[in-house]
């Protein structure tokens, strides 16, 4: 069962009380951006082993959305923080560095 | 005007804790910057309670607030009150950036009550219900089976159950089979 924390309401919330999101930091291409990076946009998303970036809302809850870090093989949760940014928080990417030394996701690293 | 009942008009079961509806509550939903002093003090002055911190509840008779998100609270008042309440809000917070909505007939409020509640809530939800994360005061918004409810602690032994009115008589359903008689087992007291 895999239980992230929320940032906004600070309470452990299950698989069962959360709604998937997809793959979290995605830059948005929209008119006037070449066909390619617009299907990138829409339809290009990462699969990846190990270390994912993901957004959730804590839907059965204070109803806010939110990001996840997490590992996608044992579900080891990195950390959660607010929607309201572009990329993860020092501490989570200080955590991955300790934890899954050398890692790389997308664009961030 | 018709009389107004409640979704489950009373209903109550004694098993190995008492499950009973408890009536009409007004309840207004208020969904705003909650940091604000004007904010502050208009809900003050309709149910004499200071907001409520993250995660927590303020009760006081049928007066009550309830931190719901970090934007919205549900103010609780006697129902009779509740047109006057939603007045004030609403004028107490004119040219501010809220909304409020009178909910009360849109809700059920059921009581659980006995040395076992926190085992028949445990049943239901997801939400750690131990002593040692769940006390008086605290409020949580989750799952009960498969519909959304909120709850809170109103002393060790008894919680309020807050459900849609449209889903009242199933969760009254779950919370009078999961504490069939004899069903509880006391892990909590």
């Amino acid at each position: 069962m895999l239980i992230l924390t929320c940032p906004y309401c600070g309470q452990e919330a299950d698989e069962t009380t959360l709604h998937a999101g997809g793959e979290a930091h995605i830059t948005r291409y929209g008119p006037g951006s070449s066909d390619q990076e617009f299907e990138d946009y829409i339809f290009a998303r990462q699969n990846p082993k190990g270390v994912h970036f993901e957004r959730w809302q804590h839907a059965y809850g204070c109803g806010k959305w939110f990001h996840a870090a997490r590992c996608t093989t044992t579900l080891e949760v990195f950390g959660t923080y607010s929607a309201q940014t572009l990329e993860p928080p020092k501490e989570v990417t200080d955590l991955l560095d300790e934890k899954r030394p050398g890692w790389s996701w997308g664009t961030l690293k | 005007m018709s009389k107004a009942v409640s979704a489950l008009n009373g209903a109550t079961q004694n098993g190995a804790v008492t499950v009973s509806d408890t009536g009409l509550r007004g309840m207004i939903t208020l969904r705003g910057d909650l940091s604000g002093t004007k904010i502050k003090s208009v809900v003050k002055s309709v149910t004499g309670l200071a907001m409520p911190k993250l995660g927590k509840i303020a009760v006081d008779g049928d007066n009550g607030l309830a931190w719901m998100s970090p934007d919205e609270v549900l103010v609780m008042v006697p129902y009779t009150d509740v047109a006057a309440a939603a007045e004030a809000l609403t004028s107490g917070l004119k040219k501010q950036h809220v909304l409020v909505v009178n909910v009360s007939d849109a809700r059920s409020v059921i009581r659980v009550s006995g040395a076992g509640a926190r085992d028949v809530l445990a049943r239901l939800t997801p939400v750690d219900m131990h002593a040692s994360k769940l006390t008086a005061g605290d409020l949580r918004r989750a799952r009960l089976a498969q519909v959304a409810g909120a709850f809170w602690l109103v002393d060790d032994t008894a919680i309020d159950v807050i459900c849609f009115r449209s889903v009242s008589d199933y969760v009254y359903g779950l919370l009078t089979m999961a504490s069939a008689h004899d069903a509880v087992e006391v892990f909590h007291s």
